[in-house]
């Protein structure tokens, strides 16, 4: 590499940082002050990329209407972030911290959805900057005038919000929030509207870090969850909560980025490596290293322990065998009584079934929520396909072998998650799936790409619609209850008592990380015969089984069951999947539709479905009694 | 003889704070030994040094002759170690006899099994630690919703479950009332001399201490100033200046 080149690079990675910076510190400032992890933070990102676009076709492509365009969409980014935070997350600021989530992940879909709805389904293109379409030259290479305009922007936007922060009552009020929230109450601040106010200011940021982008990027419907994957991996490399540190690592990340681009192919030791490709493995390894050395991100500080901790979580009980029986007997009891759509709809409700009770199994007894189960779900189903297809192993091998491999993943992902917790553990998870997603995603040659492996079929005596329904029932039945009976032995006890208490926990010698990396490894394994399963009985696998939107499908059946009881997250695989199939076969626009039910489901029912039904009886009991 | 624990020379400071300076004690098994200090004197950070959960500049803790500073706090617990904490620990969703059933499982090292069920073993153990703390009564009850003396009271048994050689009670009757935390305190020394463990505490109440300990050393801005008998500590004219204020 030359020294021009290297000059190159660095520019052209601190110009992709600008925007990331922006998504990132709005994303950072907002969770500092509610302690929200804002999912559709990504989502106001392409709002306001589209909205730019709009504004521009409309008040015409000249510097003005460029940049009066690009504020606009900001500051009417802002003002839709103002109405999420007033009419959803005002509601549930005190709701468990998975509920606030779940809650903004529903408004991702009703975003993707009007989207959808007013810009249509179309890459829409955007126009250069008027004014700034030239190219300057810099050590006899040519850089986009736009793009140095971006590289002033980002420390421009820093010392704007550094002033903001240090210099005026609102940013005092916020700073004092961010380190202790109840006692800014306490001192009589107004805290709705210091929260709808961060809530402008974050979403403005994101507004503008996607109306800039407009020049550099098509606005398109994928862009909400990879941006918001982007962003999770900048705010945890930086620091929860610190502005500066986003931009360190939003400025780190996008150099890095660069330089894989930059240096393309690299011949080396016979082997071709496509560095061009390896850019999330880079950003990745960034973060896996800043973690270990870092826990809290590069200028973050420990999370202050909160005392508005939420309610002890209720005690377990196991579920009654005459429940088990009797649900077993009408199960196997459906080939010979329903038709053929049936067993089909329940053979996938089954592997759903065991794949939300792994991710509830990890995600409530053992305290560890992950946004990016969908790995295991993915890499078991890949694993099998790929058994099968390219080592050329028996149909029935592939099926016992792919929970291993995926079990395999887990201990490298679980080492390091195992070292993080709460918020920061999430944002790790999702990390991972994503990493996984992406390399499975541009692998081609391996994996398919994005179109998958197909003719993933069981073998001869399996292939019927009843025998593998049978088979499916065996395999995810005998998961569930491995994962039943492991939460009530002593590990299962042990890792609630961590939950629980971690001080108590190692203070009466329980090696806590120990039995969260165990669990983590044998929850990964099963979801992965979960997604094995699957992968046999639809007959190919897509990059979707292990999308960001796979795992938050776990999560929404988990929540919609109810994350306190083990019946819970049945209820929620067998009704969601179901649900949803209903919907899309009546309206194009069944993510507004599902997002609509789930903040139904989130305002109305905080504690789940069978949580929900389990009160209403009770009440219903004491008021007869 | 040993002394069950043995510091020698404890030091830490925070930025340009000297927390913890140059600070030596014994504790013999059977012995209660209170350390007081008004606030911010050094004793909680002193206790975290003691427990793993802080690491020293410098100095020496000795347990039963072994060097334990590096080791963390659940190795600690394994050379037969026994805490509570200032603010009540425990497992909230679980039962109060299944957090003493959780110390019993760990101190015999059978947590590790994936497929056993937890609870069918040291259930007669764990009502017999129970009935010492006056719990019993109260053993199927989840820990999240009991009163908060009796969660010291949970953790006492907890502690106890450990065959402890040494026990490290912070504050252990903080938040009681005045009746109960003698009570507690009686019941706790009680069960130490009986069964030759050592014991370390803090406390800010006096009858507690002047009643129950053994011996008392005084820690102000991080350095020992006295140490003796109740008797001798009463009469000491240093720890009245510091402690109990210059007007007395």
């Amino acid at each position: 590499m030359t020294f021009a080149s290297i000059i190159i690079q660095l520019l052209n990675g601190l110009a992709a940082a600008a925007s990331l910076f922006l998504v990132s510190a709005g994303l950072s400032l907002i969770f500092g002050v509610t302690r929200i992890v804002n999912f559709a933070h990504g989502s106001l990102y392409m709002l306001g990329l589209y909205g730019a676009y709009s504004l521009i076709e409309a008040l015409g492509r000249t510097p003005l209407g460029f940049w009066t365009s690009v504020v606009l969409a900001a500051l009417a980014v802002g003002l839709v972030g103002v109405l999420i935070e007033v009419l959803v997350l005002r509601r549930i600021y005190r709701a468990p911290e998975l509920f606030q989530l779940l809650a903004t992940f529903a408004v991702v879909l009703v975003i993707k959805d009007i989207a959808l709805f007013t810009w249509g389904a179309e890459d829409l293109v955007g126009p250069r900057a008027p004014g700034l379409s030239m190219a300057v030259e810099i050590l006899g290479r040519r850089i986009p005038a736009y793009d140095l305009l971006l590289i002033a922007i980002g420390p421009v936007v820093l010392l704007v919000m550094w002033l903001l922060l240090t210099r005026t009552r609102w940013g005092a009020l916020v700073r004092a929030a961010t380190q202790d929230r109840e006692m800014v109450g306490a001192l009589g601040v107004d805290q709705a509207r210091l929260f709808t106010s961060v809530f402008f200011v974050g979403s403005v940021l994101a507004g503008l870090g996607g109306a800039l982008q407009i020049p550099r990027e098509p606005a398109n419907l994928e862009l909400d969850l990879s941006v918001i994957a982007d962003a999770f991996v900048v705010t945890v490399v930086g620091g929860l909560g610190s502005i500066g540190g986003a931009f360190l690592a939003a400025v780190l990340i996008g150099v890095a980025k660069a330089f894989c681009i930059g240096v393309g192919t690299v011949h080396w030791f016979s082997a071709d490596i496509v560095f061009s490709k390896l850019t999330l493995v880079v950003e990745f390894l960034i973060m896996a290293i800043v973690l270990v050395v870092r826990p809290f991100g590069l200028l973050g500080k420990p999370q202050a322990a909160q005392r508005l901790a939420a309610d002890p979580a209720p005690p377990l009980t196991v579920p009654s065998w005459t429940f088990v029986l009797v649900g077993l007997a009408l199960l196997l009891a459906v080939p010979i009584v329903a038709d053929r759509y049936v067993t089909i709809l329940l053979t996938d409700i089954f592997c759903f079934a065991l794949f939300a009770t792994s991710l509830h199994f990890i995600m409530g007894p053992a305290g560890m929520v992950s946004f990016g189960h969908a790995a295991y779900f993915g890499l078991g189903a890949y694993a099998a396909g790929l058994l099968l297809k390219r080592a050329g192993l028996p149909m029935e091998a592939a099926l016992v072998l792919a929970p291993l491999v995926a079990g395999a993943f887990a201990v490298v992902y679980g080492w390091f998650c195992v070292r993080l917790s709460g918020v920061y553990l999430a944002m790790l998870t999702l990390a991972f799936a994503q990493i996984s997603w992406s390399i499975v995603f541009q692998w081609d040659s391996f994996t398919g790409g994005s179109n998958g492996v197909f003719g993933v079929w069981p073998a001869a005596w399996l292939a019927g619609k009843t025998t593998y329904y049978y088979l499916a029932l065996a395999f995810c039945g005998a998961g569930i209850a491995l994962l039943w009976r492991v939460l009530f032995s002593p590990f299962g006890f042990a890792l609630r008592a961590g939950r629980d208490s971690p001080l108590r926990a190692e203070a009466i010698g329980i090696d806590l990380r120990a039995c969260q990396w165990i669990a983590f490894v044998l929850v990964g394994a099963l979801a992965g015969l979960a997604g094995a399963v699957y992968a046999f009985s639809k007959g190919s696998i897509s990059p979707s089984a292990i999308s960001i939107a796979q795992s938050t499908d776990g999560l929404i059946m988990v929540l919609l069951g109810g994350v306190e009881t083990l019946t819970g997250p049945l209820a929620g695989a067998a009704i969601f999947p179901w649900l949803r199939d209903e919907v899309a076969r009546r309206t194009e626009f069944w993510r507004a539709v599902m997002g609509g039910v789930i903040l139904a489901i989130v305002l109305l029912f905080p504690q789940g479905l069978v949580g929900g039904l389990k009160a209403l009886s009770q009440r219903w009991r004491e008021e007869r009694a | 003889m040993t002394a069950v624990l043995q510091v020698e020379g404890l030091h830490k400071s925070f930025g340009g704070v000297q927390a913890v300076a140059d600070v030596s004690f014994a504790v013999d098994a059977g012995e209660l030994l209170a350390l007081i200090g008004p606030n911010g004197a050094g004793k909680s950070t002193c206790f975290n040094m003691l427990n793993g959960q802080l690491a020293p500049d410098g100095g020496i803790v000795r347990l039963e002759g072994r060097n334990v500073v590096g080791l963390r706090p659940r190795q600690i617990w394994r050379l037969g170690v026994g805490r509570t904490f200032q603010i009540t620990a425990t497992f909230a969703s679980l039962s109060v006899r299944e957090n003493v059933q959780m110390a019993l499982y760990s101190h015999a090292g059978r947590l590790r099994s994936l497929l056993g069920r937890f609870g069918t073993a040291f259930t007669a153990e764990a009502d017999a630690l129970l009935g010492q703390v006056g719990m019993l009564d109260q053993a199927g009850r989840p820990c999240g919703v009991l009163a908060y003396g009796d969660l010291k009271r949970v953790e006492l048994a907890m502690a106890l479950a450990n065959q402890p050689r040494l026990l490290l009670m912070d504050e252990p009757t903080a938040g009681m009332a005045p009746k109960e935390r003698v009570a507690l305190m009686e019941l706790a020394a009680g069960l130490a001399r009986a069964q030759k463990i050592a014991v370390l505490f803090t406390e800010h109440d006096m009858d507690v201490v002047f009643s129950q300990a053994d011996r008392i050393i005084v820690l102000d801005r991080g350095q020992l100033i006295a140490g003796g008998t109740p008797q001798e500590v009463r009469a000491n004219p240093d720890v009245r200046a510091v402690y109990l204020g210059s007007g007395h």
